[in-house]
């Protein structure tokens, strides 16, 4: 358990520093992901240490969003003076954004028939 | 007298991070209890409860953002190694996605695109100025590389990372739903949208959907995050 989450947590730290060393443009956390992946694939498997801290933490990610989320309260007056575009942009343009991704996805990957997950 | 007590106990209290910490996780766990109690209703997404309801706290205790986020951090932390891990869905799942990768880059690249233009168009067509056109673009990326690219472009990070949260919230409540009325069923799919109209809202969201989900959210995420901060600076410098 504790082996596992200094595991992420050292991955963080390593993909933090990259990104500010060589000025990288994606955050560490992000490429933390991308080094724990090629160590998975390293390794050939995910230790059950592993995937069960992960699954503690991923089963929860949208409630570390929740903190961040309460930060838009000191926007309140920005966001009321300029509603009607930030509206448009959030709401329509998020979701023509889903609606194209899954269309294209759906469209190009039928041809080879793989199944629902 | 009691009143006395009762109020010195609350400026006791308010003034240590353990109150909005344990705030912020009790109030979740209502939500969630809420949604799941609901039948999972959208309406009752518990990402949504949790920051209207807490925000309506702090508002009416005159606490400022500040003073909750000392006790917020703790969970709002977490995200660094939570995203870390979105590395074992993927490898789970990494034999679908690589079997989709041409599909899920054409896709992707369509989806983020979409996604960024047409919100710059709206944004202009309502007559807002440009920096504030600069800081509504990147709202679909997650929050550290949004908050970049904003800057890169004369925008205003604080407003991209707030514009980017409700982004996320939206796409997380409205795209399932209407995915599923479209018909658009595949877990590959789904995932793939969330990922890269709602970032890491949209993966915890896609999580609930299944492992497929969330790896494909996962991997449109990081690569919608590169793919932005590479190329929209560069758009944006050739058009203004």
């Amino acid at each position: 358990m504790l082996s596992a989450l200094t595991l992420l947590l050292v991955l963080q730290l390593v993909g933090e520093a990259i990104v500010v060393y060589f000025d990288f443009p994606l955050p560490g956390p992000v490429l933390g992901m991308l080094l724990l992946l090629i160590i998975l694939f390293l390794r050939g498997g995910v230790s059950p240490s592993l995937s069960q801290v992960a699954q503690g933490l991923l089963q929860r990610l949208s409630m570390l969003f929740v903190p961040a989320g309460v930060g838009v309260t000191t926007h309140l007056v920005l966001i009321k003076d300029s509603w009607q575009a930030i509206s448009l942009a959030v709401v329509i343009s998020t979701l023509l954004g889903i609606i194209v991704t899954a269309v294209l996805m759906t469209i190009l990957t039928r041809a080879r028939k793989h199944g629902d997950g | 007298m009691a009143m006395d007590k009762v109020s010195n106990v609350w400026v006791y209290l308010s003034s240590s991070p353990l109150l909005h910490l344990t705030m912020t996780l009790v109030v979740y766990q209502i939500g969630d209890l809420l949604y799941r109690r609901s039948g999972r209703s959208p309406l009752l997404n518990p990402v949504l409860i949790s920051v209207t309801s807490i925000s309506v706290v702090l508002v009416f205790t005159h606490t400022s953002y500040e003073s909750y986020f000392e006790g917020a951090q703790f969970v709002h932390f977490l995200l660094g190694p939570a995203t870390v891990a979105l590395a074992i869905p993927l490898y789970n799942q990494f034999e679908k996605v690589r079997q989709s990768a041409v599909g899920l880059i054409l896709a992707l690249i369509a989806g983020s695109t979409v996604a960024a233009g047409s919100a710059g168009f709206f944004a202009w067509v309502s007559g807002a100025t440009p920096d504030l056109i600069a800081s509504l673009i990147p709202k679909s990326v997650t929050t550290p590389i949004a908050m970049g690219v904003a800057e890169k472009l004369d925008g205003l990070p604080s407003l991209t990372a707030a514009v980017v949260i409700l982004s996320g919230i939206v796409g997380a409540i409205l795209g399932p739903p209407i995915l599923n009325w479209l018909g658009l069923l595949d877990s590959r799919a789904q995932g793939l949208a969330l990922g890269v109209a709602s970032h890491g809202i949209g993966a915890g969201r896609a999580l609930q959907i299944n492992e497929t989900a969330a790896a494909f959210a996962g991997i449109a995420m990081g690569l919608n995050g590169l793919f932005t901060a590479a190329l929209l600076p560069v758009i944006w410098n050739s058009i203004f």
